[in-house]
Order: C-alpha cells, then structure tokens, then sequence
C-alpha cells in the first residue's frame, strides 16, 4: 500500500466512522424515562403503546445520585420523566427543573391512598408522584441471630456473637440516621452537638462492622457471611426469597419513611405525553405489578387491595398499614446542613 | 540446548504465577456463568439459563455492541494523537512543564470532574450526545496514557539515526516507516491495548457524555444499573464469551499466519 | 519538512489541541465553581467566597490524601515487582508469541470491572472458594477474613493495573538490545551487576511510566475501595466524587478536585524529573 492510498483509505473510514458514531443520536420515541433497572414491568413499552399509542424509551440508572448529576449538568435536556427518591425530588423542584403533575391529565392519582397525598415535601402531589415507599430497618438470619433484633443498638452495638457479621447502608444519609434514630433524634437532625454524638457512635459501629454496603447486603445474608444486616425492607425480601430463616424487623426507635417518586422534566417538550405515563402507571393493575415483582410496597390503594394474601404472608412488611407507614419522618433535603453531613461521613468513613 | 532450557525456565515460571494470579477471578467469573442463582456471591447448582437469557437481552447485546464501537475508534484516535504528541514532546529541544502538565492532566483528573465538565461544556453548546461525545471524551484520557508509554520508550532512543536517514536523502515520512515507527510500534501496540482496555471499562463518563437515549448506553453503564437488583450472571456470561471469542480469533488469525510463512 | 524547531511543535498540536479544547476548557469551567457557593438546593449560586479553600484546608482531607496515597503506593510497588519479571519474561518468548502474550496479559479485563471484583469477593469471603477448600482440605479453625480488608483493596487495586504496568515496562524493555547484555557479560559484569548497570536504568522510564498508571488510578478508584473493602477505607477520587453526586456541593467539589489535580500534577512532575535523572537520558536538561 502506498502511503496516498493508505491516506485516501484512512479518510474514507474516518467518514464511515462519523457516519456511524452520528447515527441513533436523536431519540425516535415520545417519552425518553429514566428509572432503575428492573423497577417497571418488562414489557412497559408495549403495554403502553397499545393503551395509548405512544412509544417510549426506558434508560436505566444505577443510583440517585448519577442521574441528579447528569439532569443538574445538562439541565434535563433529553429526559421527559425520570424515577428518583423523595429528597431528590424535592431537589429537582427546588432547582426548578420539574414541572408540576397536571392533576387533570393524571385521574388515576385518585388510587393512592389519602396519605400518599398529603406527604411533607410535596403536600398535595404538586410536582411528584409516589411510586412505592418502604421502611428502613433490620433485616437478619433468625437462625443465626440468638434474640430477635429490635433495637438499632443490636446493629451499632452488637452482641459479642455478631460482631464482624453486620453491614451497614453506606448511603450518607441512611448511615447517619441509623445513628440518628438510635439516640432518639430527628432523621433530619441539624443541631451539630447532636450530630457530633451520632457521629461518635457511627465511628465506634464501625469497629464492629464487616462492611458497609448498598447492594450485595441480602446476599451476605444468603450466605451465612453476615448475619445481621442494615436493609431496606423491600431490598430484605429477596433474602426472604432464597432463605425463609430471613427475617425483616423496623426497630423499636423507629424508621424512616423512604419514597420512591416519578418527576416529569420541565425541559420535557412531551409534557401531555409523560402525564399520560404517570396516568397508566398509577393504573391500579399496572402499579401492583410493581408491588408483586419487586417486593416493594405501593401507595396505590386500588393496587394493594388486589393483591394475593399469600404475598403477604410470605413477606409481612408488604402488609404494614399506610397509617403506620406515615408515623416514620421523611428524609428531607437539608440545604446548607448538608456540609456537616457530609464532612461527618467523610470522617466515619476515614476512621480506622 | 540444555544451558537454553534452563535459562528459559525462570522466565516460563514467572509467566505461569502471573497468568495464574490473571486469570484466576477469570476462572470464577467463567464458573459463575454458569451458576444456577441470581446472586453474585453464592454458588447454587450449574446451568446454563444465563446463557439463553443472554441471548434474548438484546439491551445487553446492543450494549455490547456500542462499547465495542466505542472502544474501537477511541483507540484508533487516541493511538495516533497519542504516538504524535510523544514524539513532539520527545523531540522537543527544550522541556516544557506546561506541556508535561497538560499530558498528566487526564491521568490525575478525577473522572467525575471530567464527567461532569464535559456534560456542562456539550450542552453549553447544544451539541447533540451520542456515542460520538463519549468517544470524544474517552480519547482525552486514553491520549494521555499512549502518549505516556510512547514517550517511556523514546527516553533512550537515538535520533540522530533519523537525522542520517534524512541525510542519505529519505524523505520526512520514509524516515517516519522505515525508521521511527519499527522502533516504536511495540508501544504503539502496547499504548493501544491499554487503550482499549481503559475504555472498554469505563463507567462515569460515559454515562454522563452519552445524552439520553437508549441508542448510546454502553455496557458498563447497562452493568452498573443492575446494580440495585443485583448482577445477574447473564454479565458474566457475556464476558466468557467476548473473551472466548476474542482470544479464539487471535490464535486462528495467528495460526494463519505461520502457515504463510511456513510454505 | 526539516527536523528543525517547528515540527516537535507540529507534531504535538492535534494531541494538544484535543486536550484543550476538549479537556482544560471544560474543566477550567467547572473547577471555576471553587471561587463560588453552594445554592440553597445544590447547584452554584454566583456569589465570590473563598470559603469551599477554606474547607479544603482542613486535616481531614489531607489525613485521607495521605491514607489513600499510601495505599496506591502500596499497590504500585507490588505491581511493579509483579509486572518487571513478567514484562523480562515476555520480552525473551520467542518474537512471534510476544504479542499473543501481551494480549493475554489484557484479555482478563475485557470483562468488566465490576465483575471481576465480585469474582475475587467470591473467592475472598468467609464463606468463599478459598475457605471452602481450606475446609476441604481439613483445616478446621475459624474461616480467614480476607475480605474488606486493606490488603483485599491493595490486592484488588494490584490485579487490575497490574496488565498496565506489564505493557509499559514491555514496551522499553523490547527495545533492549541483547547484544549490549552479552557485551557487558563479556566485560566480566555479573548478571545482576549487567541488570543494575545496563537493563534498569534503560527500562526506568517504562517502570515510571507503568508505576503513575497504577498510583493515580488507584488513587482515583472507588469501585475497589467499597467492594472489596467494605467501604471501610476512602480514596481521595471518592471523596470528590461524593462532593458531586451525594452531597451535591459542587463548589467544594470543584475545589477539593483543582486541590487533587494540582498535588497530582506537581508529584508527577517531580517524579519525571527524578527519573530522567536517574535513568541518565542524554537528552533534556544534559543537552543544554
């Protein structure tokens, strides 16, 4: 090969790779939504598409987090409806970057429950739709662990025989309000005294611990690696799955009351068509899929109700009451406390 | 013959611990396939579901695909800029610490702060993301890296043989082929498998600079976001097989080879 | 074209210009959020404050630095005496199966990175392979903890980079002339007085070169850390990874990132200096 043929080819490729990279970059769909892998039905598109005629492209995220950072650097762009837990939620109203829900395109919002309408960040549903919610608590071998666990301190101050085989969440602010309901504060604490306490005790947990962890904790579980775990009570129920000795308990201190919620995008140009999403999610038998599948509780009343008792009987916190459910504080956002946050967690993490 | 066994034998050795230590998670991952659970850490009977589960995942297969893509002209782009910016450097009469600088940047830049600039930066200008952006952004760091294993082997290379070449009356690119790039093309080899295998792996910023269809996703980020309901082994299915494949080609494109040569 | 002053130049702009465009800009931009404050909901609100240096100052975040600096050195030095043996032993196969080798070497890490980390968890943990066959084998006392360890992070830091290092140090050691090794035999130098004397100093660079791959991606990494060590022990790349994403402080970030890059960047200057020193190039500084 000469070197000008080998040029003309090299110039030739060049533009048959840009041609290829360039392709598939505007989407084709309606509705482009972000959500955690496997938190919707499988065949979502399809059933969607037959009941409304829309199509839509589900992207998966791995965390919160990822996804706020790439919607706050690029401002929403691309997105129409993204799946993010109540603090982000709030975050994205707060930076003015969600649109509000419109009630009338959305009847189904009659299925949730009169408590799903009325939660703290977003009182009335004005810009966020629930999805599913749950506790955080303990989730545990009860043929591993001698007494049944019920406080946060069998977890931050465990008995002689677990030491070394409990994991904690490593998520900042699940971290800090294992601690936090342990000492009776608010999960929303922001007095720093208090704070420098929790911090304290997080710091002597640590001593304990075999691990913090966000994502494998039920499988430790499984394999006999840990035996007492700091879990989110639908995460517990895939231990129950492979291991009925597995047990989920929300200590006697208290919870937190988690929510997952569904913010459409005010840089959305489909608005209509992601209020129809929301509208066919709330359906009460597309909602309970969620509740059958993942294990998660949801706020739909119309879908809770149709579920099998089995269900229930084989993972109890799928059956705790919304009343109940509400009792447990919100994580909200902190504004500025969110520094010390995360200067505390930075410490317990660096401790040795 | 015996003096030539014995002085081969340390090394044989040494490439046996080593691949052995390489390979080792290999081998489990490769097991895993096959394990009958879902969970990434228990092993529960052999099947091989996870293997026709693969095959119907057409997300993970197109996933695969695009980092491949990906993979391929990042490397392609960043070996010659690479290669090219060594031998500026290298040839440079003078040190530049601005310009060793700019060659460490991407090495020591954490990746959230490049994912994040990056995403701000293409917005800012409207530019429609792709798998093109993420190519763009992988070839800023794989740049750095070929160019640093170029440059390690032009550290004692002697340019006056270039210099000769061009007095006998070569021409500036038959002095580049026959005599620089003889010399250099291990590390340009070298510089871009580690290319590829750097961008073959890499999460952050390509979640961030690949817009937001599904038409851009990349494996890693299909992998990373199984996270929160666990890493089924139809991954580590995937991975015995692009390995599988890619060293099977490799010896057959060899084996070739010799029966070329050898008439 | 002439090998006069303007070509190294010409040579290196479309690297250059690549970096520029697409890397100091952008960064320069965001790094810029250092000099502003956080708004009430995250983001950046505009107002000139020095504040997020202040809180870059304080010895916790040095304490980390330090803490994570030691341990990617840690890795570093293993790696490099994991990778020189291999790279030799690689660079004396036969020509022909030197590059099937170096393609072996990287194969493992065209899986991917998370699991390949669960693999070694599989192979670690108290109820993993190793125990169980250790227990097959009859021992009997109390199942190793290997896991979530500082060692599990340095072997898993180790393992990983460990190809990137072999590649480098290949790729000076290749270019070895083994003439020059037997005419130093023949001047009655010993192997290791031949190896000290003539091998080393001229495959130095490739051992530098392979050395800052494995420190700064060690120092940067996050994956490892949580994984294999429980998330136990904090790099710095997480720290600034956690300013963006979880606790949404994008000022702070920017500067305890423009903090990282610049350490980063002085210690790698520092260390090219001591090794063309040490490797005794004639080129550089000499020249002059």
């Amino acid at each position: 090969m000469t070197v000008k043929n080998r040029l003309t080819a090299t110039c030739a490729a060049a533009a048959l790779a840009a041609a290829c990279l360039a392709a598939g970059t505007a989407s084709a769909a309606d509705l482009v939504i972000s959500n955690w892998a496997g938190y919707m039905a499988p065949d979502i598109a399809d059933t969607f598409k037959a009941a409304t005629g829309l199509e839509i492209e589900v992207v998966n995220h791995a965390t919160n987090e990822e996804v706020m950072g790439k919607l706050m650097a690029s401002g929403g762009k691309g997105y129409d409806v993204v799946f993010v837990s109540s603090p982000f939620a709030e975050i994205l109203n707060g930076q003015g970057l969600a649109e509000p829900i419109d009630k009338a395109a959305v009847p189904n919002l009659a299925n949730l429950y009169p408590e799903a309408a009325t939660l703290a960040y977003d009182p009335g549903n004005t810009f966020s739709v629930p999805y599913t919610w749950g506790t955080t608590g303990l989730c545990y071998r009860s043929d591993l662990v001698k007494d049944t666990p019920d406080s946060w301190l069998n977890l931050l101050q465990p008995a002689d025989a677990i030491k070394g085989k409990t994991t904690m969440l490593a998520t900042d602010r699940w971290l800090m309000a294992a601690g936090e309901l342990a000492k009776g504060f608010s999960v929303n604490e922001k007095d720093p005294a208090k704070l420098e306490e929790v911090k304290n005790l997080l710091i002597e947990a640590k001593k304990t611990l075999l691990a913090y962890d966000d994502t494998t904790f039920y499988s430790k579980l499984v394999s006999g690696e840990a035996s007492l775990v700091h879990a989110w009570d639908g995460w517990c129920n895939y231990g129950i799955t492979e291991n009925k000795d597995i047990k989920f308990v929300v200590p006697k201190e208290g919870s937190d009351l988690w929510i997952d919620t569904i913010v459409v995008l005010k840089s959305s140009e489909k608005k209509d068509a992601a209020m129809k999403f929301i509208n066919f999610i709330l359906d009460a038998k597309n909602h309970a899929w969620a509740a059958q599948n993942i294990l998660y509780k949801v706020p739909n009343k119309a879908a809770m109700e149709s579920l099998d008792k089995a269900l229930s009987e084989q993972y109890p916190n799928m059956a705790m009451a919304p009343a109940d459910l509400v009792k447990y504080e919100l994580l909200r956002d902190l504004g500025t406390a969110q520094k010390d946050y995360s200067r505390i967690v930075s410490e317990i993490k660096a401790a040795n | 013959m015996n003096a030539t066994f014995s002085s081969k034998l340390p090394g044989r050795i040494v490439l046996l611990l080593v691949f052995g230590f390489l390979y080792l998670p290999i081998a489990v991952l490769v097991l895993l396939s096959f394990n009958d659970s879902g969970l990434p850490t228990s092993w529960s009977g052999f099947s091989v579901r996870w293997y026709g589960a693969l095959l119907a995942n057409t997300d993970i297969l197109r996933a695969a695909g695009n980092t491949f893509i990906v993979a391929i002209f990042a490397t392609v782009i960043s070996t010659v800029l690479g290669t090219l910016l060594a031998l500026g450097m290298e040839t440079r009469r003078r040190k530049s610490n601005g310009l060793e600088a700019l060659a460490f940047a991407p090495m020591v830049i954490p990746d959230i702060v490049l994912a994040v600039a990056l995403l701000t930066f293409f917005s800012r200008l409207g530019l429609a993301m792709g798998l093109h952006t993420i190519v763009i952004s992988h070839v800023i760091f794989d740049l750095a890296f070929v160019c640093s294993v170029v440059r390690a082997r032009l550290k004692h290379f002697d340019f006056s043989i270039v210099e000769a070449s061009r007095d006998l009356g070569a021409s500036g690119w038959t002095t580049f082929w026959r005599v620089t790039f003889p010399v250099l093309l291990p590390s340009i080899v070298a510089g871009a498998l580690l290319a590829f295998t750097l961008s073959v792996d890499e999460f952050i910023i390509a979640f961030f600079t690949a817009g937001a269809g599904r038409s851009s996703i990349t494996l890693p980020m299909q992998i990373y976001s199984m996270i929160r309901f666990g890493i089924t082994p139809e991954v580590n299915a995937l991975a015995t097989i692009v390995m599988g494949v890619s060293a099977t080609a490799l010896l057959i494109s060899q084996w070739l080879n010799r029966q070329q040569q050898v008439p | 074209m002439s090998l006069n002053a303007t070509r190294p130049n010409l040579l290196a702009a479309p690297g250059v210009a690549w970096l520029v465009a697409f890397m100091v800009v952008p960064c320069l931009l965001v790094l810029s959020y250092a000099f502003f404050q956080r708004g009430v909901w995250g983001g950046v609100e505009y107002t000139v404050t020095l504040e997020n240096f202040a809180r870059v100052a304080d010895p916790l975040y040095a304490k980390i630095f330090l803490n994570s600096a030691r341990i990617a050195l840690t890795a570093t030095v293993i790696a490099i005496l994991i990778a020189y043996p291999a790279a030799y032993a690689i660079s004396r196969a036969p020509r022909m199966s030197q590059p099937i080798l170096l393609f072996f070497a990287v194969l493992p890490f065209w899986s991917n990175y998370l699991i390949r980390t669960y693999a070694w968890i599989v192979l670690l943990n108290r109820e993993g392979l190793i125990n169980n066959l250790l227990r097959s084998l009859g021992y009997t006392g109390e199942p190793l903890s290997m896991l979530y360890t500082e060692s599990a992070v340095i072997t898993g830091l180790v393992y990983n980079y460990l190809p990137f290092v072999i590649l480098a140090i290949y790729s000076t050691l290749s270019r070895l002339n083994p003439e020059l090794m037997e005419a130093s035999r023949d001047l009655g130098a010993g192997p290791v007085r031949t190896f000290l004397r003539v091998t080393l100093p001229l495959t130095l660079p490739g051992v530098a070169a392979g050395g800052v791959f494995v420190f700064v991606l060690s120092i940067g990494n996050f994956v490892t850390p949580a994984l294999l060590g429980g998330g136990r022990f904090q790099m710095v790349g997480n720290l600034v990874y956690d300013q963006f994403l979880t606790a949404n402080d994008w000022p702070f970030g920017a500067a305890l990132g423009a903090a990282l890059i610049l350490t980063m960047i002085v210690l790698l200057l520092l260390q090219a200096r001591a090794t063309a020193h040490a490797s005794g190039e004639r080129k550089g500084e000499a020249a002059q």
